[in-house]
């Protein structure tokens, strides 16, 4: 069976439907684990102090902040290219998720900057092009709600993700593009395949990561289900008024 | 609960704030999709009555 399948709003539905229980109770069973394992089973940096804690927050929600936004590049692609409104809804639904994520990753960099480089906040390139990236995802879903006609919106917001694209990828590489300013490089380098965070408290984080991916997935899921609805119940007003 | 030393307020407002706004976002996401399944189910039930 080919993934264009669930360009179909029924298949993608059913599909949701039965995928759906699965990915709640493995995120749930993931997310708890891991931050009870972090907050109470692991023990303090010896530089950072009991502050390493919020790595389990931290770093997931990064991690879902730049990947959320990689997801709805990839289905605004599909709908600019095949035209298939799931994909547009599945990039609309994605982005409050994807919102909170970095807004989380914000407010626990904040939180834990303040103790260990003395400031709130500092115009450090990651920093910096995180808080754009935020701006551009509320940008995206003002875009979304400012315009009426549902295709026009997703021809215009999928613009506005190729763009903000950008700062997605510098989200990520920045420490490596400027190497400048008070954020670390990554502890968890993708490509190399090597790390700087010790055992104790890599199976923890890896947990919340995954455990925050699958929390990513089912509201996805979920989200670009009640889309669907919306869009048909409109369809079935607009095909009563106009007496057909 | 675990000896947070003198960062305990730093560590547990960080988990707050996070878990809080993990919980309004599931939420807002489970109130607007029951709000979408009842609002289908109206706007099948008056194409049927119209038929």
């Amino acid at each position: 069976m080919s993934i264009w399948t669930y360009a179909n709003p029924v298949k993608f539905l059913a599909l949701s439907t039965r995928v759906q229980p699965w990915l709640w109770a493995a995120a749930s069973i993931a997310i708890g684990v891991g931050l009870v394992w972090g907050f109470f089973g692991t023990p303090d940096d010896f530089r950072q102090g009991s502050t390493v804690k919020i790595i389990y927050l931290h770093v997931p929600s990064a991690l879902m902040a730049i990947n959320a936004w990689f997801m709805m590049l990839v289905t605004s692609l599909i709908w600019l290219i095949r035209r298939h409104h799931v994909s547009a809804l599945a990039a609309k639904a994605a982005a409050p998720v994807g919102v909170v994520m970095t807004l989380i990753a914000l407010v626990t960099g904040a939180i834990w900057g303040q103790p260990m480089w003395g400031t709130w906040w500092a115009w450090d390139p990651r920093l910096t092009s995180f808080l754009i990236l935020f701006l551009f995802y509320l940008g995206y879903i003002a875009l979304w709600e400012a315009i009426e006609d549902p295709d026009t919106a997703a021809d215009l917001t999928s613009i506005l993700c190729l763009v903000g694209s950008v700062f997605a990828v510098l989200s990520r590489y920045a420490v490596q593009f400027w190497n400048q300013g008070l954020h670390q490089g990554t502890s968890v380098p993708v490509a190399t395949g090597g790390r700087t965070v010790a055992d104790v408290f890599w199976y923890p984080l890896l947990l919340s990561m995954i455990g925050f991916a699958l929390l990513f997935v089912a509201l996805v899921f979920y989200r670009t289900g009640t889309e669907i609805r919306i869009r048909r119940a409109a369809a079935l007003r607009a095909r009563a008024g106009r007496g057909l | 609960m675990p000896e947070l030393g003198k960062y305990a307020v730093e560590v547990l407002s960080a988990y707050a704030a996070s878990l809080a706004l993990l919980a309004v976002l599931i939420l807002l996401t489970l109130r607007r999709g029951r709000a979408a399944r009842a609002d289908l189910r109206r706007a099948e039930a008056e194409g049927n009555s119209d038929a």
